[in-house]
């Protein structure tokens, strides 16, 4: 991982105007949750946003592993999923019971159902840290998602479990039928949850995890156990992403087993990874980009996790801090005036990167769909090729190798620009 | 019952062995370099494919060694233009790359074959029962499968023990930047390593294709199966992962083929009328439970002895 930590320096020195910033942001992103279903009434944006909402909730759980404490986890959908049958099951008792417990406060069952697995399986896990915690998480894994259908009593069998959540208690008179109604519940638990995480991160307990991230020997020299630290962050991180599961299972009223399995437990990596995990923001940024990618592309493409597989090679081999490391990059260049410098050297590399970007795509779709022949046309940009014929083959190896060798050249720029301005960015704050 | 033990004791071992030529060459590259290639299974479906394919064009044979060595330069590629570059950000970027190589490989090969199993079938020339046992019988091609991995065991043992290349690549092992000091070129000898990993996982492939199932998700089944192979054997130890390939097969072949439960064991003392979990662990068969066998047994070693069978390794 990358040794870059967290973007905040310590609390004590801060002056006001950073406080009255860092309250602003939140404030705007509250707004910005609640506005948003008035900007974009119609069901299927709505639906969007909720799985928005739950995608970030749970990139955010999974960063408190992989970002905060440098472990890296194969395995993460395994508290979501048992989060999820939780609130189900919990669901259901409501309903047969006939408990005083409304909709709003399920969630938080899901949470208990992935903080208690955490608990019983986390301290064999958290033994050691690195290659052989991701192996092991690998294992529990699989281990969970093979066992849900055998134990069908639990877990349902291959039909999962389902659930009416407009049969429970009602609040504020609010059935929670209509999704706008289920997203404003998702939006309140994700501004909860958000925050509770944000606020884990400036606890001791946030800072030692860190450490152990960094240096676990050093950690053990000041007298910590760095076993105990990743067991707690496991614990926490398995509390917040059975949040996440809860609110997948009131939004799907449904549970089973595919949301154990290794595919979701693969998408919250992408979706943190290429968001970024060395800032607190970059979780929230990648869920958004892959939830609506993913929501996006499979109207589009027959192969859209491959475009995701190509995404995150790219990000992993060329900007290993994520988006939200690419953004930031930029901080000490706009704070010194010297970002004016770096644009036209991007403004350079636009098109052939573009033209790289298009052969990509252009190849894939020939190869995905030449056996469908001519009845299935490429439309890129508007203009259809047909992926049987010459041409189309031509002109994606003219633009994969051209765009290559061009865009190569105009990144070299990129990085010479960039090394000129960040020095120069350097000099004025020395003289500052 | 007789019989029944013999078969499944070929098939296990069998099974073992095609594990050990996979787990093999994933140890040597994980303790080499430190990264646990997450593709490696995914180069053992591509041998199953290359081999799929090249048997359709120029026959079996040939395909026997050009779909391994194809492989085995798509291996080599991966780790000079990929790993070598990632390498500078440690060992998660490393894995991650690998995962999201196997991820994408995964989708290549549905994509070009699809995504159900493609008719990938024994050679004629082997076509035939080898031996019968108890009137059932066994299938040659099996006992050539058995014979290549078993020559290969043994090509790979005399060339780590008795050759110099063997002598580098184990100094490498433990102490790369001794062996660069020395003035071996570590790079090479890591992309060549990498190269011969992933060309043993294509053999692996071509050879089990066959006899097991050719298709986009058989990647994804036998890789956590590799790993608990080789956190079971002891991380970075060859004997270990022998061993542990050899334990896991048989007992991956037997469990499926025993047809038991508590339930039919113990008869009548069924604790559960209705539906429960206890009812479920007490009715569900051996062969339904084989699935996760070896992840419980990597739980029970990983609390009994953290680094497993043979390892010496903390990490």
């Amino acid at each position: 991982m990358t040794a870059a930590t967290s973007s905040t320096p310590s609390v004590s020195a801060k002056p006001a105007g950073e406080h009255l910033r860092f309250y602003a942001v939140w404030l705007i992103g509250v707004i910005v949750l609640i506005v948003l279903p008035l900007l974009f009434p119609s069901g299927g944006s709505l639906t969007t946003f909720s799985l928005i909402g739950i995608a970030i909730v749970f990139a955010l759980s999974y960063n408190i592993l992989l970002g905060q404490t440098g472990l890296l986890s194969f395995g993460h959908a395994v508290q979501y999923g048992l989060g999820g049958f939780a609130a189900c099951h919990m669901m259901n008792a409501v309903v047969s019971h006939s408990l005083p417990i409304p909709l709003p406060f399920i969630p938080l069952f899901g949470g208990l159902g992935g903080l208690a697995f955490a608990i019983i399986i986390g301290w064999v896990m958290t033994k050691r840290a690195g290659t052989v915690f991701a192996m092991i998480s690998l294992g529990i894994g699989e281990l969970v998602a093979s066992s849900s259908l055998i134990l069908r009593s639990v877990f349902g069998g291959e039909a999962g479990i389902t659930t009416d959540r407009t049969a429970l208690p009602r609040m504020f008179g609010w059935t929670f039928g209509p999704q706008l109604q289920v997203y404003y519940l998702i939006a309140f638990w994700l501004v909860i949850s958000a925050i509770a995480m944000y606020a884990l991160t400036r606890t001791p307990l946030g800072r030692i995890s860190n450490a152990v991230r960094d240096n676990p020997e050093r950690v053990q020299f000041i007298g910590y156990d760095p076993h105990v630290v990743r067991y707690l962050a496991f614990c926490f991180a398995g509390f917040f992403a059975g949040i996440a599961g809860g609110l997948a299972a009131i939004s799907f009223e449904i549970a089973n087993s595919a949301y154990l399995g290794a595919i979701q437990s693969g998408l919250v990596l992408f979706a943190t990874f290429i968001g970024g995990t060395a800032y607190f923001f970059g979780p929230i940024l990648g869920a958004a980009l892959v939830t609506y990618l993913q929501l996006g592309l499979t109207n589009v493409t027959s192969v859209w996790q491959l475009y995701f597989g190509i995404i995150f090679i790219g990000i992993v081999m060329f900007a290993p801090g994520g988006i939200a490391g690419i953004l930031m990059m930029h901080r000490p260049l706009a704070r010194a005036g010297t970002l004016w410098s770096v644009l036209p050297s991007y403004l350079v590399a636009i098109v052939p990167t573009a033209a790289l970007v298009c052969g990509v795509i252009l190849t894939i779709e020939t190869i995905a769909r030449y056996p469908g022949g001519e009845s299935n046309p490429i439309n890129l940009f508007g203009i259809a090729f047909n992926p049987t014929s010459p041409a189309t083959w031509i002109t994606a190896a003219v633009l994969l190798s051209g765009g290559f060798v061009v865009a190569r050249l105009t990144w070299q720029r990129i990085a010479q620009a960039w090394d000129r301005a960040a020095s120069a960015a350097r000099e004025r704050e020395d003289q500052a | 019952m007789l019989d029944l033990i013999v078969i499944s004791t070929l098939n296990g071992v069998l099974f073992g062995m095609l594990l050990f030529l996979l787990s093999s060459g994933l140890t040597v590259i994980f303790s080499m370099m430190g990264v646990l290639n997450f593709a490696h299974a995914s180069f053992y479906m591509l041998g199953a494919f290359f081999g799929f394919q090249l048997t359709k064009w120029i026959g079996f044979w040939p395909a026997l060694v050009l779909a391994p060595l194809l492989v085995g330069a798509i291996g080599m590629a991966v780790e000079r233009y990929g790993l070598r570059n990632t390498h500078r950000h440690g060992h998660v970027a490393e894995l991650l790359l690998t995962f999201g190589l196997a991820f994408a490989i995964e989708e290549i090969v549905s994509m070009i074959w699809g995504r159900s199993p493609v008719d990938y079938r024994v050679p004629a020339l082997l076509d035939f029962p080898a031996f019968t046992v108890f009137s059932t019988n066994y299938p040659a091609y099996k006992i050539f499968m058995l014979a290549v991995s078993i020559v290969i065991f043994v090509v790979l043992l005399i060339v780590l023990r008795r050759t110099r290349v063997g002598l580098i690549v184990q100094a490498a092992l433990t102490h790369p930047h001794m062996v660069g000091h020395l003035g071996h070129n570590v790079g090479r000898v890591f992309m060549a390593v990498f190269g011969v990993g992933s060309a043993l996982a294509g053999l692996a492939g071509v050879i089990a294709g066959p006899a097991l199932v050719t298709q986009s998700d058989m990647a994804a089944s036998l890789g956590p199966i590799l790993f608990v192979v080789i956190v079971f054997g002891g991380l970075g130890s060859l004997p270990g992962a022998f061993i542990a390939s050899l334990v896991i097969g048989l007992v991956q072949t037997f469990a499926v083929a025993i047809n038991g439960s508590l339930a039919s064991a113990f008869g009548p003392l069924d604790p559960a009328a209705g539906p429960s979990v206890l009812g479920d662990i007490w009715n569900v068969s051996v062969a339904q439970v084989a699935p996760i066998i070896p992840y419980l047994l990597l739980v029970v070693v990983l609390i009994v002895r953290p680094v497993g069978l043979m390892g010496t390794r903390e990490s």
